[in-house]
């Protein structure tokens, strides 16, 4: 696979201050990323957060209002789409209909003038990447949605392009053909080293592949870290909320330190002392053992996750709380807990 | 086994087939019969002389509204094909809102008889025969408005059956300029709706006799009209073949909508 894998620097990809109105409408507001070479970032948040245009923007599908995008410190925000060199695979089927699986994979090589037999080699090699040598001579209408969209992956990478852009590119597949290509657009990804940036609103997708995770809200990007980070040490509520569960429970603050349920738990980030909602992760829940005080909770509903079962508890004050708990542990409706909450760090919203 | 009820029985459709049928086929028959009579029997006569050097003298008026029709023929399908649709491309990919009244402006000239569309055409003819001359192909002018409405509701269906935007969008992407992306991705999986826009533009032109005759240029149509008073004769063997041809060209329209429609249920 040495042909493909681009022997070019991995580009570094900046947004810098970029706005972009769409008539009166504001839809991103002073957008500062910079996704670092050969790095897989995610631009994770529900529709209308503006993810997809910011996508579009480092395309050059759009224009931004105000701020500067630049590829390995060039300023291409004036530069046309057909001339930033990028690789991109749309949300909605985008082969072209006339043309076969292979004559798609080359029309970006034929674009730039590489000799015939060399463009065929090289298609040939794009669509083996994918898995879908065999297929090569069929046209889209005899591929099915998940092939369609490895023909339009193998399309985007014959180029070498300097950034991969996937625009949501599995959300029109069924969930198993979706966590395959997703497995497998990672392992290409990571043998090819290209920078790649990949918007979906799924929160369990971006944080399976994505070395960073840029979460958008409003046209503002709320927080970007790792997967970890994201989970573990959410910056804001916003980012609690949409990122993993999380359960609701009151809180008092003194001193950067909640008291939840009585017991002590660190506060992310400054919150002055007063009353608080603490968003306490389902695994942060478990059973009180022998002598230890806690609160006692209903057993609503239970669900088997795989290896761990979520159940959902609705406590004497009539919230519902989740926690996560081993398989063997049998829950029977009805069943009366004691749920304890563990010291990890909690991100707290005010009460209003 | 028979699917649904509502699909008619073999039986009721030959009976409607052999009525419409015959609705169509007996004037041409009896004009074909008419083109034959000789005296009291038939011959090929009439058809023969056609290339009689002795009457080429009557005749040249067909031969004349003939090439000029071909050459109209051309000039309105290049508006057709290099105007109006690039135009609606750009106005589906670029400018959408202004879809709708593109779609008004260009179903309009149907509800105008060419008799009033000439009387406003005819001061804008005299300033294109003050400066592109009086040429008949200047008449391709006028049918592209004629024409407009029956192009772009070929033309539009088939914009309606691809996803245009995603298509050029991912052309660009690929490196694609905009002349490439029209020519190389959007005209052929736009061509059907294209062939039919000009096929259709091929049969009002070679149809069309009111605004050529109120505007002084001569086509086939006001030729036939011409040799009419002549010999009835030649002037029915031309329109006979001219309709054939009508006849001909949407078949192939007809044809070339069924291969879109069975490469589609493929999907």
């Amino acid at each position: 696979m040495a042909t493909i894998a681009p022997e070019r620097v991995a580009t570094t990809v900046v947004l810098d201050g970029v706005v972009k109105n769409f008539g009166q409408t504001r839809v991103l507001h002073d957008l500062n990323l910079t996704i670092r070479p050969g790095e897989f970032v995610s631009l994770l948040g529900p529709s209308g957060c503006g993810k997809t245009t910011a996508l579009r923007l480092i395309a050059g599908l759009e224009e931004p209002t105000g701020g500067a995008i630049l590829m390995n410190g060039e300023d291409v925000t004036g530069v046309p789409t057909n001339r930033r060199d990028i690789g991109m695979v749309f949300q909605s089927y985008s082969l072209f209909p006339h043309l076969t699986a292979i004559d798609n994979t080359r029309f970006g090589l034929d674009m730039r003038k590489v000799p015939k037999d060399r463009a065929r080699t090289l298609a040939a090699e794009s669509l083996e990447l994918v898995g879908l040598a065999a297929l090569a001579d069929r046209y889209p209408h005899q591929l099915s949605g998940g092939q369609q969209q490895r023909v339009a992956l193998a399309r985007a990478l014959v180029t070498s392009p300097k950034v991969l852009l996937l625009d949501e590119p599995l959300s029109a597949l069924d969930a198993r053909v979706r966590v395959q290509l997703r497995e497998e657009i990672l392992r290409i990804q990571k043998e090819l080293g290209m920078t790649t940036v990949f918007v979906t609103h799924d929160q369990e997708e971006a944080l399976a592949i994505s070395d960073r995770v840029a979460v958008m809200q409003g046209g503002r990007i709320e927080q970007i870290g790792t997967p970890e980070e994201l989970y573990l040490t959410p910056a804001t509520a916003d980012v609690a909320a949409f990122v993993g569960l999380s359960s609701l429970l009151p809180a008092t603050v003194t001193g950067g330190v909640a008291r939840i349920w009585g017991r002590a738990v660190p506060v992310i980030g400054a919150a002055p002392d007063g009353e608080y909602r603490a968003f306490v992760r389902p695994e942060h829940l478990r059973v009180a053992r022998a002598g230890e005080s806690g609160m006692r909770g209903t057993v609503e509903a239970s669900i088997l996750l795989g290896s761990s079962r979520r159940t959902e508890l609705r406590l004497a004050s009539g919230e519902v709380v989740a926690m996560q708990h081993g398989v063997s542990l049998p829950p029977e409706r009805g069943d009366e807990w004691l749920l304890v909450v563990e010291p990890a760090p909690v991100v707290v919203r005010p009460l209003a | 086994m028979r699917r649904a009820s509502f699909h008619p029985h073999p039986v009721t459709r030959g009976v409607i087939g052999v009525l419409v049928g015959s609705f169509v086929l007996l004037p041409l028959l009896a004009t074909l019969e008419f083109t034959l009579r000789d005296g009291d029997a038939h011959s090929l006569v009439h058809w023969a002389a056609i290339f009689d050097p002795a009457k080429a003298a009557t005749y040249k008026p067909i031969w004349v509204g003939l090439s000029n029709s071909l050459v109209l023929m051309l000039v309105t399908i290049a508006v057709v094909l290099l105007l109006l649709a690039p135009t609606m491309i750009l106005v589906n990919l670029r400018f959408p809102r202004l879809r709708r009244s593109m779609e008004f402006v260009a179903l309009l000239p149907i509800s105008i008889p060419a008799i009033v569309l000439v009387v406003g055409l005819t001061p804008i003819y005299l300033v294109i025969g003050r400066t592109l001359g009086t040429g008949a192909w200047t008449l391709a002018f006028a049918y592209g408005i004629t024409v407009l409405p029956f192009a772009y509701r070929s033309i539009q269906a088939a914009i309606d059956a691809v996803n245009l935007a995603t298509l050029a969008e991912a052309a660009r992407s690929l490196g694609a300029s905009w002349p490439t992306v029209v020519w190389r991705v959007l005209a052929p999986n736009l061509r059907g709706g294209l062939l039919a826009a000009s096929l259709i533009a091929v049969a009002v032109v070679l149809g069309e006799y009111t605004i050529a005759s109120l505007l002084n240029r001569q086509n086939l149509q006001t030729a036939l009209v011409l040799v009419n008073k002549q010999d009835a004769y030649v002037s029915v063997i031309f329109s006979l073949l001219a309709l054939l041809f009508c006849f001909l060209l949407l078949l192939i329209i007809g044809r070339t909508g069924n291969l879109g429609a069975a490469r589609g249920k493929d999907r």
